[in-house]
C-alpha cells in the first residue's frame, strides 16, 4: 500500500515538473507546478509529517502559486517563449547536472550508511511541533515573521506606481 | 552644588547652538544673560561658603565621572572649588555677567546676533572649566575650549578680511605655546604620573622633583602662557584680536581668558617657586612685556588698539608678580584688572557705537560733553589704571611693586616703574584726545552722535564702582597684617617662598614713589595734549626714527614674518609641489588607475546573462562537492 | 514501510530536473518556478532525513524555509513585475546591464 501510494505521488510529481519543462505556455506551467508541490504535500504526509504537509498545500500549492498566476495574469503574453537555443550552455549545463545528480546520489548513499538505520518512531506529531517552535525556535520564529512584514512591504513598494505617472 | 557654575553657560551654549535658529532673539538675550547670571550667584554662594571653611582643609572637589582610564593614565572629570578657583569664577561669571547685558545693546543689530551669545556662553563654560578643572588635562580642556571661543569672536565679522585674519592669526600663534604647554603636560604625567593637582602638590612638597626638572616643566608651561597671555614673544596676536567685536575684547581679550596664564603660573606656584630660575624668567619676561608694550601703546592712534598694548602691560605686571613669588598680588592685579580694563574696552566700545564705528582718536577729540555717562566712567577706569591713589589699580600695581623691590628684584622694580610711568600717560593720551580738545569729527559721524542705551551704560556704572572699591580688598601691608583679606583668602593656595619684609618707611616711600610717577605720567600727557598741542610733533621731529619705531610697533610683525612665516609658507609650498603633488597625489592617481584597468579587464568576464552567472554556480557546486567526496 | 531512501532519489532528482528547468527556460517566471522547483526538493530531503534521524527539527526547518520562500516569492515576483514595466520583456537575455 505504502509503496503503492509513493510510486503514484512520485509519478505525478516528476511528471508536474516535467510538464512544467516542456509547456510553453506559463499558465500551464505554473499549473503543472501547482500539481507537483500537491504530490510533494501528499510524500510529506507519507514521511510522518502531516503539519508540513498542510503547511505546503495551503502555502505553497495555495498561496504561492496563485501569486506565480497573478503576475503571469498581469503579464499576460500573447504567445510562449520557446526553450534556449543556445547549444553550448544547453549541453554544458546538462553534462552538469548529470554529474551533480551522480555526486548527490553517492553523498545521499554515504549519509544514509553513516546514519545506519532508517527511523521507524512516529515524530511527526503538530503538538510536539508547535511547541518547539515556540519554545527552541522562538528566535527564529520571531525573526522569520519580522522577514515577512518586511518582505511584504518591500513588495508593495516597489510594485506601486508613482503617482505622476 | 558648586560644579553646576560651569555647566549652566555650557547647557545655554548647547541649546542656543541647536535650537537657537527658531528661538526668538530676545529669549536668547534672556537665556544667555540670565545662564551667566545664573553661575554668578552659585559663585558668590560657594565662595561665602568657602569663607567658613575652616583653614587647612582639603579643597572641595566633585567628581563627575571617569573621563579617561587607560593603564597609569587617567583622568577625571572633576571640578574643585579652593580660594584660587572662587575668586576666578567670580570675576569671570561677574565680569561676564555685566558684558552679556551690555552685549545685548551693542549688538542688536547685528544679523550675527543668535550666534554671537551663543559663542559668548560657550566661552563662559570654557572658561570656568579652565579655572575650576581639578586636573591639568582639564584645564587644558578648558584652555583649548577659550583658544576655540577666542578664535570664533575674533574672526565674528569673518565676512572682513582683516578679521578673519586675526582669528587664524591668534590661533596660531596659540598653537605655539599650546605646544609648550601639553609637553610640560606630559612631562608632568611622566614624573608625577597624575596631572591632579593635588598628586602634583603632594609630589612637588615629597621632593620626587629635582629642582632641575621643575625648571623644564615650569618653562614649558610658562612657554604656554605666553602664548594665551600674550606675552613676549607670542603677544602678537593680541592687537588684532580687536578686530572682533568691542564687548569680546573686553571679556576675552583683557578680563577673562588672556589672563588665564596668570592663573596657571598661580596654580602651579609651587613648581615655579621649587624651580627659582623659571620664576625669574616668569618675572622677567612679565617686566620686559609691561615696558615693550606700554611704548607700543604711546603712537598707536587706534583707541581698541591703544587698549590692547595697555592689556598685554598690565599682563605684564601680573607676571612680574607672580615671577617674584608674589603671586596673591598677580592674582590681585588680576582681579583689579579685571574690572577696570573691561569698563575701559566697553566706555570704549560705548564711543565706538555713538560714533558710528569711528575707532581713530585723532577724529575724536570733546566728546565729554555728548557722552554724559562714558566720559566719567571711562575716566574712573583710566584713573584705576593709571595707579592713582584710592582706585583699585593702586592697590594692585603697588602690591606687586612692592614686592619686587622687597626680594631684590630692582631691575624688574625699575621696569616696572617705568611701565607705570609710560601707563599713565598713554592712557591719558588717549582719555585727552578722545574727551578733551577740539572736536574732529566727521560731520557723517556727528550727525548721528547719541550716548548708548540704558543696557549699555549701567555695566558701565557698575563696572566703574568695582573699578573704585575692588581694591579695598587688599589694601598694602603698611596698615595692618590683617589688612590685605585678598591675601590672607588665598593663603592655602599660594605656598609661601621666602618672605623678605621691608621696614615700614621704606614701604611707605616706594608707595610715594608709585604715586609720584601716576601724576608725573597724567601731568605730562596733560602738556602734550591739552596744554601745548604742538609738543608731540615737536618730538615727533626731533626723533623720526623712533617715532616711525614705535608707530612701526618695533616691526615685529615685520620680523616675524620675514623670520617665520615666510620660509614656513615657502618651505611648504616646496614641499607641496614637489612631494605632495608629484608623490603622494601620483601614488594616489597610480592606484586608482590600476584598480580601475583591473576591473575593466575582468569585467570582460561578465556576459551580463543570468544563465551563464547560473551555469558558473552549477560548476562551482559541482566542483566542490566532488572535492568534498573524493 | 517505505524506505527512506527512495525519498532522497526522488529528492535528487527533482533538484536536478529544477536545474534542468532553469537552463531550459528563457521567461524569467518559469526560470523562477525551477528555482521553487529545487527548493521543493531540498524540502523533501529535509523531511526525509528528520524522519531518518528520527527527530522533528528537519520538519521544524522545512516550516522556516516555506516561510522564507513566501517571502522570496512576493520579492522575487515584485521585481519581475518591475522589470516587466520598464524593459516591455520577461526574457532572461534581454537583461544584461550587468555586461562588462
Amino acid at each position: 500500500m505504502g509503496i503503492f501510494l509513493f510510486s503514484l505521488l512520485a509519478i505525478l510529481c516528476v511528471g508536474g515538473v516535467l510538464g512544467l519543462i516542456l509547456s510553453r505556455n506559463q499558465a500551464h506551467s505554473a499549473l503543472f507546478l501547482v500539481l507537483a508541490f500537491a504530490s510533494l504535500g501528499g510524500l510529506f504526509g507519507l514521511l510522518d509529517a502531516p503539519f508540513i504537509a498542510a503547511v505546503q498545500i495551503i502555502i505553497y500549492a495555495g498561496a504561492i502559486m496563485v501569486l506565480f498566476i497573478f503576475v503571469i495574469m498581469m503579464i499576460n503574453l500573447e504567445q510562449g517563449i520557446a526553450p534556449e537555443r543556445k547549444r553550448w550552455t544547453l549541453g554544458l549545463s546538462a553534462v552538469l547536472a548529470v554529474f551533480l545528480l551522480i555526486e548527490l546520489g553517492l553523498a545521499v548513499h554515504g549519509t544514509l550508511g553513516a546514519l545506519g538505520r532508517t527511523g521507524g518512531e512516529s515524530i511527526g506529531d503538530p503538538k510536539e511541533l508547535g511547541r518547539l517552535l515556540f519554545t527552541d525556535y522562538l528566535y527564529p520564529f520571531e525573526i522569520t515573521s519580522v522577514l515577512i512584514i518586511a518582505a511584504l512591504v518591500g513588495a508593495i513598494v516597489l510594485v506601486k506606481k508613482k503617482e505622476k505617472e | 552644588m558648586f560644579w553646576l557654575i560651569p555647566l549652566i553657560p555650557g547647557a545655554s551654549a548647547f541649546i542656543l547652538a541647536v535650537f537657537g535658529k527658531w528661538l526668538p532673539k530676545k529669549y536668547v538675550s534672556w537665556q544667555a544673560c540670565l545662564s551667566v547670571f545664573a553661575s554668578f550667584g552659585i559663585s558668590l554662594v560657594s565662595f561665602f561658603g568657602l569663607l567658613k571653611v575652616p583653614p587647612g582643609s582639603p579643597p572641595v572637589i566633585k567628581t563627575l565621572f571617569s573621563w579617561i582610564q587607560s593603564g597609569s593614565f587617567n583622568a577625571d572629570l572633576s571640578l574643585q572649588l579652593d580660594p584660587l578657583s572662587s575668586i576666578m569664577t567670580l570675576v569671570v561669571t561677574g565680569v561676564g555677567f555685566l558684558i552679556h547685558v551690555y552685549s545685548v545693546g551693542y549688538m542688536a543689530q547685528d544679523k550675527g546676533y543668535k550666534r554671537y551669545f551663543t559663542y559668548l556662553n560657550l566661552f563662559t563654560f570654557a572658561m570656568l572649566i579652565l579655572v575650576m578643572g581639578a586636573n591639568l588635562v582639564l584645564m587644558f580642556v578648558g584652555w583649548e575650549g577659550v583658544g576655540l571661543c577666542s578664535y570664533l569672536l575674533i574672526g565674528f565679522w569673518f565676512e572682513k578680511h582683516s578679521a578673519a585674519n586675526a582669528g587664524k592669526k591668534a590661533f596660531i600663534v596659540n598653537r605655539i605655546g599650546d605646544a609648550a604647554f601639553i609637553l610640560g603636560i606630559f612631562f608632568i604625567f611622566l614624573i608625577v604620573g597624575s596631572g591632579d593637582f593635588r598628586a602634583i602638590t603632594g609630589a612637588l612638597e615629597g621632593g620626587a622633583v629635582t629642582q632641575g626638572m621643575a625648571t623644564l616643566i615650569a618653562l614649558l608651561l610658562f612657554a604656554g602662557a605666553t602664548g594665551k597671555s600674550a606675552q613676549i614673544p607670542l603677544y602678537v596676536w593680541l592687537p588684532d584680536a580687536m578686530e572682533g567685536p568691542t564687548p569680546v575684547s573686553a571679556l576675552i581679550h583683557a578680563a577673562t581668558m588672556v589672563t588665564a596664564g596668570v592663573y596657571m603660573v598661580s596654580r602651579m606656584n609651587l613648581l615655579f617657586t621649587l624651580s627659582g630660575v623659571a620664576g625669574q624668567v616668569v618675572g622677567i619676561v612679565g617686566a620686559l612685556t609691561a615696558i615693550f608694550a606700554a611704548t607700543m601703546a604711546l603712537t598707536q592712534n587706534d583707541i581698541k588698539r591703544v587698549l590692547a598694548y595697555s592689556t598685554i602691560s598690565q599682563i605684564g605686571y601680573m607676571f612680574i608678580g607672580c615671577g617674584v613669588g608674589a603671586y596673591a598680588a598677580g592674582m590681585f592685579h588680576l582681579f583689579t584688572h579685571a574690572f577696570f580694563k573691561s569698563l575701559l574696552f566697553l566706555a570704549a566700545g560705548s564711543v565706538m557705537h555713538a560714533l558710528s564705528g569711528e575707532l581713530d582718536m585723532r577724529k575724536m577729540g570733546g566728546l565729554r560733553k555728548y557722552l554724559p555717562l562714558t566720559y566719567p566712567t571711562f575716566l574712573v577706569g583710566a584713573i584705576a589704571i593709571a595707579g592713582v591713589p584710592f582706585l583699585s589699580g593702586f592697590f594692585s600695581k603697588d602690591a606687586i611693586l612692592t614686592h619686587a623691590y622687597a626680594q631684590g628684584q630692582y631691575f624688574i622694580w625699575a621696569l616696572g616703574l617705568m611701565g607705570a610711568v609710560l601707563t599713565a600717560f598713554y592712557m591719558f593720551r588717549l582719555v585727552f584726545l578722545t574727551f578733551f580738545g577740539q572736536e574732529r569729527l566727521d560731520p557723517h559721524a556727528k550727525e548721528h552722535l547719541h550716548e548708548s542705551p540704558r543696557v549699555m551704560t549701567v555695566p558701565l556704572v557698575v563696572l566703574a564702582f568695582f573699578s573704585i572699591v575692588a581694591g579695598y580688598v587688599g589694601l598694602p601691608v603698611v596698615l595692618g597684617k590683617k589688612a590685605n583679606l585678598f591675601s590672607r583668602f588665598l593663603d592655602p593656595v599660594i605656598h609661601p617662598g621666602h618672605e623678605a619684609h621691608l621696614n615700614i618707611s621704606a614701604e611707605w616711600l616706594l608707595i610715594l614713589i608709585s604715586v609720584a610717577v601716576a601724576l608725573c605720567g597724567i601731568y605730562i600727557a596733560y602738556v602734550f595734549y591739552l596744554k601745548s598741542p604742538r609738543t608731540p610733533h615737536r618730538i615727533v621731529a626731533r626723533f623720526p626714527m623712533l617715532y616711525k619705531l614705535l608707530y612701526n610697533k618695533y616691526y615685529v610683525d615685520e620680523i616675524y614674518n620675514a623670520a617665520i612665516v615666510r620660509p614656513l609658507v615657502n618651505g611648504s609650498r616646496v614641499v607641496y609641489d614637489n612631494f605632495d603633488l608629484k608623490v603622494i597625489d601620483g601614488t594616489i592617481d597610480g592606484t586608482a588607475a590600476a584598480t580601475g584597468s583591473a576591473g575593466k579587464l575582468l569585467s570582460l568576464f561578465q556576459s551580463g546573462l543570468i544563465k551563464d552567472y547560473g551555469l558558473v554556480l552549477l560548476l562551482g557546486v559541482v566542483v566542490f562537492l566532488g572535492y568534498l567526496l573524493f | 514501510m517505505i524506505p527512506v531512501s527512495y525519498f532522497f532519489g526522488l529528492s535528487i532528482v527533482l533538484f536536478v530536473l529544477g536545474i534542468i528547468a532553469f537552463f531550459i527556460k528563457r521567461d524569467l517566471i518559469t526560470m523562477f518556478m525551477a528555482i521553487e522547483v529545487m527548493l521543493n526538493a531540498a524540502n523533501l530531503a529535509f523531511i526525509a532525513l528528520a524522519k531518518a534521524a528520527g527527530s522533528p527539527a528537519g520538519q521544524v526547518i522545512v516550516f522556516f524555509i516555506i516561510t522564507v520562500a513566501a517571502a522570496e516569492a512576493a520579492v522575487g515576483l515584485a521585481i519581475i513585475l518591475l522589470v516587466f514595466r520598464q524593459k516591455k520583456s520577461i526574457k532572461a537575455e534581454d537583461m544584461r546591464l550587468l555586461k562588462g
